[in-house]
């Protein structure tokens, strides 16, 4: 099965971290990130550049183009990984382990209903 | 969020939008300090204990606000508000205030608050001290350590400078459309020169920490404005400048020029997001200066190699913002890329009838000696590298222009070395 597991934190803080807390937090989750590799569970993660950078699209008719992201939170997106866990409780062991490497904020898991790779290395049949 | 570091990030974080509410409710700086201070008190006995509230901002602002009541009416012997641990337990209060700190004001607030910080009658020294000081929360000693001044001295300096802004009007009706864009603008150039007195100031000095201040500040505003280009702009442009300071100078601490820097120490993740508010702002067709500014910085994080460097298009925006806002600085600038596209006479002819204006500016000598130096008029270039030096703000400026110096005279210029 596919999950979500979908990064919320206070964006202020986060990107006011040091150079050197940021390398920290990345340190402890490469280790995490690592192991989950080896077992076959991470897909795709990915990390957004701060709400101020966002640009949204209404789509009315005609689609209306905002600054800004789709909501205002206290709390953003800001970031997610694809695992490939057998059940939900295996989701949450996951996201217990990134918790410990990177505290601070929430963890969102949702099932993923489709789940389309990068095909953009010309495997498109 | 229970340990202390935790805490105190989230105390920081929520600092400016808490403070400016607490602001407008008792109008009076002095007291909504306090109040702030009372609040974080208790937010670091209370949160371990009880866990953090679900938003620490309205916790801090009714905590806050009951307490400096609390004081006022224990100072006039009535009777006291509820005790702490009914304080502690806000969930409904706290989902009230979160909604109307959402709904209505706050936007306002914070502006407000980055806006007395940038009174008129105060110098620029002090407006970047207070507001380093009243919206960042930074410690005063540090405060004093980065301008080179005493502790009290800097107190003295701040306290000043907040009886000043006392006397005068606080703002505190809700600001129409002109007037908000007046302190917007207002504001933004308050946070270019907190970044500034960092960014002039060299790595390894105190204040290379305020970049990174100027640059949390206006993100903040940017969330609170999020249609603004002159905003997208600004914060580009400290973003991509800022990404550049590991390159900036060597391990010796020697400045190094923008077309010798290694620029795989360029931080990409800055460069990534000041090119997408760029991006962002030009969607508005409504130039200004920042965002002109910003979008020749991301002429040059896009060069991979100096000689990839867009030139033309740097030029053409240098003649725009010298339309927007003429001044002998953006000339210089300007004469810069000319040179590069049409060579250093050209830009010393744009230049020289600048002199007057900019007798007592370093970085015009450094610029028409190494003009000159590349028409091979040594000795020329010998004199304005001289006069540079004397007017060398740091240690670093001048060795730079001492290492040029010395390259003449181990050197001689082709055109000199065949007369």
């Amino acid at each position: 099965m596919h999950y979500a597991i979908l990064c919320y934190n206070d964006e202020d803080v986060v990107w006011s971290w040091t150079k050197e807390q940021d390398e920290a937090v990345m340190v402890r989750l490469g280790v995490v990130h690592d192991r989950l590799t080896r077992d076959g569970k991470l897909g795709p993660a990915l990390r957004l550049l701060p709400t101020t950078a966002a640009t949204t699209l209404r789509k009315s008719d005609p689609p209306l183009v905002i600054d800004g992201p789709f909501a205002e939170t206290k709390e953003q997106l800001l970031g997610f990984y694809v695992i490939d866990v057998a059940d939900l409780e295996a989701a949450l062991a996951v996201a217990r382990e990134l918790a410990e490497a990177n505290p601070g904020g929430a963890y969102e898991i949702r099932p993923i209903a489709l789940y389309v790779p990068d095909r953009r290395d010309g495997t498109v049949r | 969020m229970t340990d202390l570091a935790c805490i105190e990030r989230a105390l920081i974080g929520a600092r400016p939008q808490a403070l400016s509410a607490l602001l407008r409710y008792f109008r009076d700086l002095d007291i909504a300090e306090e109040a702030f201070q009372e609040a974080c008190l208790r937010a670091l006995q209370s949160w371990p204990r009880n866990g953090p509230p679900r938003d620490p901002t309205a916790w801090l602002i009714l905590v806050g606000r009951n307490a400096a009541l609390d004081g006022v009416r224990r100072s006039t012997r009535l009777t006291a508000l509820p005790d702490e641990a009914a304080v502690s337990d806000l969930e409904d209060a706290e989902a009230a205030m979160a909604e109307r700190l959402d709904g209505s004001h706050y936007r306002d607030d914070v502006l407000r608050l980055l806006f007395i910080c940038c009174h008129p009658d105060l110098p620029a020294t002090q407006q970047i001290a207070l507001a380093l000081r009243i919206v960042s929360g930074l410690p005063l000693g540090e405060i004093a350590r980065a301008f080179l001044v005493g502790e009290s001295a800097m107190e003295q300096r701040i306290t000043r400078a907040k009886a000043r802004i006392a006397k005068a009007d606080l703002p505190f009706d809700p600001p129409g459309p002109v007037e908000r864009a007046e302190r917007l603008a207002a504001v933004s150039a308050m946070i270019y020169l907190v970044f500034n007195s960092g960014y002039s100031a060299g790595t390894g000095s105190e204040r290379a920490y305020f970049c990174g201040e100027a640059i949390r500040l206006a993100r903040l505003l940017l969330r609170l404005f999020q249609t603004e280009p002159e905003l997208m702009g600004l914060t580009a442009l400290m973003l991509l400048q800022h990404a550049r300071s590991a390159a900036r100078s060597d391990a010796a601490g020697d400045i190094v020029l923008l077309d010798d820097q290694d620029r795989a120490l360029w931080d990409r993740k800055q460069i990534a997001e000041g090119l997408a508010l760029i991006d962002k702002a030009m969607r508005h067709r409504r130039p200004g200066p920042y965002q002109i500014q910003a979008a020749i910085a991301a002429l040059h994080a896009r060069a991979s190699r100096p000689e990839e460097t867009d030139w033309v298009e740097i030029e053409t925006l240098y003649a725009a913002l010298e339309r927007l806002e003429p001044s002998p600085i953006v000339t210089l600038n300007r004469a810069v890329a000319v040179g590069k596209l049409e060579g250093p006479a050209a830009a010393l002819a744009m230049i020289e009838p600048l002199e007057p204006c900019l007798s007592s500016y370093f970085y015009f000598f450094g610029a028409k000696g190494a003009l000159l130096k590349q028409l091979g008029r040594i000795e020329e270039a010998r004199t304005a590298f001289d006069r540079a030096i004397a007017l060398a703000g740091t240690a670093a400026e001048a060795a730079h222009i001492r290492r040029h110096l010395d390259r003449l005279a181990r050197e001689p210029a082709p055109a000199e070395a065949a007369k």
